[in-house]
C-alpha cells in the first residue's frame, strides 16, 4: 500500500456502548484509510464485535459519533448501513440454504423488480466472480457448497451491493489453510481498487499475513494501533493478553499421585469432518490441575468431549486409571468417576424447566438413596439438594424453584455441586468462570482447588489467564487441535502463552520464556 | 407508553388454572357468535348441550362412553407429547388396537380358554397399538425421520385396513351385508358398569395414575422427563435417548391400543363401521388442554365427550347440525395456546421513557424510538 496518499474513508470517533453491568467500548477512535485491511485484535469479549456491530447499526453508540468520508452519519440498521456502502460477513453465514447463489445474493435488495430478471443477475456475478477471483457457480444451492465457497458468496454478495467497506468476523476461523491463502488474494485484488477491509480475529498470523494496520482492544478499550510492518507477533501477544495477573490464589504445592487420564495421539473430527483434534497427546496425575490455555474454537469442546466419552476419537487412545476407555458411553464414563462441567450451562449443564433439586441429583439419581428399585424418594432427593444448596451456597428461593429461574452464577454453582459431588476421579471443568461476577469466580476457582486437595485429577480449560495461571499446576496450549508446549504456570508468562495461543510452538520460543 | 411481555420470576400456577378455564369460556363466546349468524339462540343451544351431556343418568352414561377412549388415547398422546415426539397418530393406534383385539376375539377364541380370552383380546389390542407407535419411533429415534409425517400417514393404513378387514375377509356372512365383523363371543365382552359405559372407565383410571406414578417416582420417568426437557443435557448425563424414545413411545402407543381394544370388546363387541371416530385427533387438543399432566387428562376427556354428545343432541332436539360439539372443541384450542403464554410471561405497561433497559436489545429498541 502506498502510504503517501492516505485518504481517510471511515472514522468512529469516541464510540461508547453500555450494556447493564459492561462496559462494552469505551471511547474506541478508528480510522480506516482507502485501500487498507485493518485487523482488529483482542480476546474474546474485548469488544470488537460490538465495534463492528455499532458500524453497521446492529447496535447504536451511546457516545460517539461516525464520519464517512469526513461527513457525519447516522447508522440505524443494516440496511443504513448497506445504503452507505458498510457490509458485514458475519461468522455464521446469513445465507438461504435451499435457495441458489443468485437469490441469495439479489435476496433482499430494494430495487429489485417483481420478477427478477435472473439471467442479468447471474451475468453479473459471473462479472464480478471473475474480476475478483471468487469462484462461484451463481446456479449452484447453498447447501451445495461447501463452507469456503459459502464464504465467497457472502463477499460477492457485499460487492454486488457496491460495498466498499467490508467487514469480516473471524474469517479464516471456518476455512482451510488453502481457502484461507485464497482469501488473503481476494483482499488483495479488493484493496487495489480501493475498497478497504476491517477484519476481526484473535489469531496473530492472521494479522500478520492479512492486516495493514492493527488495532488491538483489551476490555472495551483501544490500547495500541500498530502498522504490521513495525510490529512483532510478541508485540502483540503481549499486548493482547499482557495484563498483569491480578491475584494468585494461596495454593497448597502441588503433590501428583498416579497418572489418571492419558491421552495418546488423539484426532477427531467435527461436525463438518474438518479435523478438530490432530495428534494431541496429555497427561493428568491425581491431584493436579492442568490448564488449557487457548483461544475459543481451538478444539477445547472436542477435547472435553473426547474425555468424556461425547465423542469418539477417530483415533488415538483414552486411558483412564490405566484402562483403556476410548470406545466407553458417557454413561460408562459418567460411572468411572468422570465429571464435566460443561461450557453450556443452560444448554447442556442444566434442565430449565426442572427444579434445582432435581438438576442436583441429576448425576446421583441412579443410585441409593436418592432411588431404591427403580423409585425415586423425593425426601432423600431434597434432603440430598438441601444440603448441597447450603454447603455451595446456591441462592435459591427453595429447592423445588425451577433452576431457569436462578442467575447465571447460582446456575454454574448448582452444576459444580452436582460434579463436584458426585465426582471420584477426574474433573472436566470447561470455561467455569465465563460470565460470572467476581465473587462467584473466587469460589468456582477454590472449589476446584479443593478437589485437587481431594486428590483428584482436574482438567480446567479456560480462555482466562488470570484464572488458569492462578490455580492450575501445568497449562498446555492449544490451538487449531494441536499442544503448542505444555509449562508450569510458576515459570511462564503470559507473552509466552500469547504466542503459543496465536500458533507458535514451544519448540519455537526461546528458551529463556520457558525456563 | 409501549407493552412489552415480561418474564416472570416464577411460573403462575394462578395462570395454568385460569388458562384452560377462561379458554373454554372464550370458546363458548366464540361459538356463540357462529350459532347467533345461524340463527340459532346460543343460550338454549349451550342449556341443550349441557341436559344432552349430563342431564339424566343415561345421557351422563354416554358421555362416559365417549370420554373413555378419549381419556386413554389422551394419556398416550401426553406421553409422546412430554418427550416432544409429536405422536400425532393414535388414531391409527387405537384403530389397530380394535383390529388385533377382534383378531384374537374372533379367530383365537378356540384355543384360549374362555376366563383368559377377554385379557388376552385386551392385551393382544394393547401390543398392536404399541408397535403401530414403535414404528414411527424407530424411524425417528435411530434415522431422524420425521415422526409428524410417519405416525399421520400410518392413521391412513390402519384404518383403511380395518375397513377392508371389516368390507372383505372378516365380514360376518350372517350379517345381512352389514359392513362388520361377526359378534364376539360372550366370554370376549368387556363388562358394562352403567348402562353402556364399559370397564375401559377403570383402565384409564388407572392408567392415569400409573403414568403419574411413572413420571413423578421412577427413575425411568425422570430420564423421560430430562430426555423430553433438554435432549443436551440428556446426552450429557448419560441418558440413553433412543432407546428411551421408542420404550416411551411404546407406552404412548400401547395406551391408544387399549383404548382401542376396549372399545370394541366393550361397545360394539365387534369391529364395524363407524368404529373410527377421530378420537384419537381429539385426544391431542385433550392432552395440550391438560398440561400433558396425566389426572386432568380425565376430566378434560369428559369434557370434550360432554361436546360430542351435547352437540349429538342439539341435533336431535333442535334440528342444529351436531358439529356445533365439533367447532366448540376446535374453538378451545385457540385461546388456549395463546394464552399458555402467561404462565411464564406477563404484560407490562410502559409508561415512562426512561425506563431503565433489560436487554441491549430493548435498549437499542427504546433509543430508536426517543
Amino acid at each position: 500500500m502506498d502510504n503517501q496518499q492516505l485518504q481517510v474513508v471511515l472514522e468512529m470517533r469516541g464510540i461508547t456502548k453500555r450494556f447493564p453491568g459492561v462496559l462494552a467500548n469505551d471511547k474506541v477512535d478508528l480510522t480506516l484509510n482507502a485501500g487498507e485491511v485493518l485487523a482488529l485484535l483482542g480476546e474474546n469479549g474485548a469488544g470488537k464485535s460490538t465495534l463492528m456491530n455499532v458500524l453497521i447499526g446492529l447496535y447504536r453508540q451511546d457516545e460517539g459519533e461516525i464520519y464517512l468520508g469526513g461527513k457525519r452519519v447516522e447508522i440505524h440498521s443494516p440496511s443504513d448501513a448497506a445504503d452507505l456502502g458498510i457490509g458485514m460477513v458475519h461468522q455464521n453465514f446469513k445465507l438461504v440454504r435451499t435457495m441458489t447463489v443468485a437469490e441469495n445474493i439479489i435476496l433482499g435488495l430494494k430495487d429489485l423488480p417483481f420478477i427478477p430478471k435472473i439471467q442479468e443477475v447471474t451475468k453479473r456475478i459471473k462479472a464480478l466472480s471473475d474480476q475478483y477471483h471468487l469462484k462461484v457457480d451463481p446456479s449452484a444451492y447453498i447447501w451445495q457448497l461447501s463452507v469456503g465457497e459459502q464464504q465467497r458468496v457472502e463477499i460477492l454478495k457485499l460487492i454486488y451491493r457496491g460495498a466498499s467497506i467490508l467487514i469480516l468476523d473471524e474469517p479464516t476461523a471456518v476455512l482451510t489453510p488453502q481457502e484461507a491463502q485464497e482469501l488473503e488474494h481476494v483482499l488483495e485484488i479488493l484493496t487495489s481498487e480501493g475498497k478497504s477491509a476491517i477484519f476481526i480475529t484473535h489469531k496473530m498470523e492472521e494479522v500478520m499475513a492479512f492486516s495493514d494496520r492493527v488495532l488491538v482492544l483489551q476490555q472495551g478499550k483501544l490500547i495500541a494501533s500498530r502498522n504490521t510492518d513495525e510490529t512483532s507477533p510478541q508485540e502483540l501477544a503481549r499486548l493482547m493478553v499482557g495484563r498483569e495477573v491480578l491475584f494468585r490464589l494461596d495454593k497448597e504445592p502441588c503433590q501428583p499421585g498416579d497418572t489418571v487420564l492419558e491421552l495418546k495421539d488423539i484426532c477427531a473430527m467435527d461436525n463438518r469432518g474438518l479435523p478438530a483434534l490432530n495428534d494431541l497427546s496429555l497427561e493428568i496425575k491425581s491431584g493436579e490441575i492442568l490448564g488449557i490455555a487457548g483461544v475459543a474454537g481451538n478444539g477445547q469442546n472436542h477435547l472435553a468431549e473426547v474425555v468424556t466419552g461425547l465423542k469418539k476419537p477417530s483415533k488415538g487412545q483414552v486411558i483412564l486409571n490405566g484402562k483403556d476407555v476410548t470406545q466407553n458411553s458417557p454413561l460408562q464414563m459418567i460411572q468411572s468417576g468422570v465429571s464435566y462441567i460443561p461450557a453450556d450451562r443452560i444448554g447442556m449443564g442444566a434442565v430449565g424447566n426442572m427444579a434445582v433439586s432435581e438438576n442436583l441429583s441429576m448425576k446421583g439419581y441412579r443410585k441409593e438413596p436418592i432411588t431404591r428399585n427403580g423409585i425415586l424418594q423425593p425426601k432423600q432427593i431434597t434432603k440430598f439438594a438441601k444440603n448441597l444448596i447450603e454447603l455451595f451456597r446456591i441462592a435459591t428461593p427453595t429447592p423445588a424453584t425451577r433452576i431457569k429461574f436462578l442467575s447465571g452464577g447460582n446456575i454454574q454453582k448448582a452444576i459444580l455441586a452436582r460434579e463436584i459431588d458426585s465426582c471420584s476421579g477426574l474433573m472436566v471443568a470447561v470455561y467455569p468462570s465465563r460470565g460470572l461476577d467476581v465473587g462467584a469466580t473466587e469460589s468456582v476457582r477454590k472449589m476446584l482447588l479443593d478437589q485437587r486437595q481431594r486428590g483428584l485429577a482436574v482438567l480446567l480449560i479456560s480462555e482466562d489467564l488470570d484464572e488458569l495461571l492462578s490455580i492450575s499446576d501445568r497449562i498446555a496450549v492449544l490451538f487449531d487441535g494441536r499442544i503448542m508446549g505444555v509449562v508450569p504456570s510458576e515459570h511462564v508468562d503470559s507473552e509466552t502463552l500469547g504466542l503459543m495461543m496465536g500458533g507458535v510452538p514451544i519448540s519455537a520460543l526461546p528458551d529463556e520464556a520457558v525456563s | 407508553m409501549r407493552v412489552v411481555f415480561e418474564k416472570r420470576q416464577s411460573i403462575s400456577r394462578q395462570a395454568m388454572v385460569l388458562v384452560p378455564v377462561l379458554s373454554f369460556f372464550a370458546a363458548l363466546l366464540l361459538g356463540a357468535i357462529l350459532l347467533l349468524s345461524s340463527g340459532a339462540n346460543p343460550i338454549t343451544t349451550y342449556v341443550a348441550m349441557l341436559r344432552g351431556a349430563f342431564g339424566s343418568t343415561y345421557s351422563f352414561s354416554e358421555t362416559l362412553v365417549k370420554a373413555i377412549p378419549l381419556m386413554l388415547t389422551g394419556l398416550g398422546v401426553a406421553v409422546a407429547f412430554k418427550m416432544r415426539f409429536w405422536n400425532i397418530g393414535a388414531e391409527g393406534q387405537f384403530v389397530w388396537g380394535g383390529i388385533a383385539g377382534t383378531f384374537v376375539a374372533l379367530f383365537l377364541s378356540q384355543y384360549i380358554p374362555d376366563p383368559l380370552l377377554l385379557p388376552a383380546v385386551i392385551l393382544g389390542g394393547t401390543i398392536a397399538g404399541a408397535i403401530w407407535a414403535g414404528i414411527p419411533a424407530v424411524l425417528k429415534a435411530y434415522i431422524g425421520v420425521d415422526e409428524t409425517l410417519t405416525s399421520l400417514m400410518l392413521n391412513y393404513v390402519a384404518i383403511l385396513y380395518a375397513q377392508y378387514l371389516f368390507y372383505g375377509p372378516w365380514r360376518d356372512p350372517e350379517g345381512y351385508g352389514f359392513p362388520g365383523t361377526a359378534l364376539f363371543p360372550e366370554a370376549a365382552w368387556l363388562p358394562r358398569l352403567l348402562n353402556r359405559a364399559h370397564l375401559g372407565l377403570v383402565f384409564a383410571f388407572i392408567a392415569a395414575l400409573v403414568l403419574w406414578f411413572i413420571f413423578n417416582r421412577t427413575r425411568w420417568g425422570f430420564e423421560l422427563k430430562i430426555i423430553g426437557e433438554n435432549k443436551t443435557a440428556a446426552e450429557y448425563l448419560g441418558i440413553k435417548i433412543a432407546r428411551n424414545i421408542v420404550l416411551a413411545l411404546l407406552l404412548s402407543g400401547a395406551l391408544s391400543g387399549l383404548a382401542g381394544a376396549s372399545e370394541v370388546a366393550g361397545l360394539s363387541r365387534r369391529l364395524q363401521t363407524g368404529f373410527s371416530m377421530g378420537y384419537g385427533y381429539t385426544a391431542i387438543i385433550v392432552a395440550w388442554m391438560a398440561q400433558l399432566k396425566s389426572i386432568p387428562v380425565l376430566f378434560v376427556a369428559v369434557l370434550m365427550a360432554a361436546l360430542l354428545v351435547g352437540g349429538d343432541q342439539v341435533q336431535l332436539t333442535m334440528g342444529l347440525p351436531s358439529s356445533v360439539g365439533l367447532v366448540l372443541q376446535g374453538l378451545i384450542l385457540f385461546p388456549m395456546l395463546a394464552g399458555s403464554l402467561f404462565t411464564e410471561y406477563r404484560l407490562r405497561i410502559i409508561r415512562q421513557k426512561n425506563e431503565p433497559s433489560i436487554s441491549p436489545d430493548q435498549e437499542i429498541e427504546s433509543e430508536l424510538q426517543s
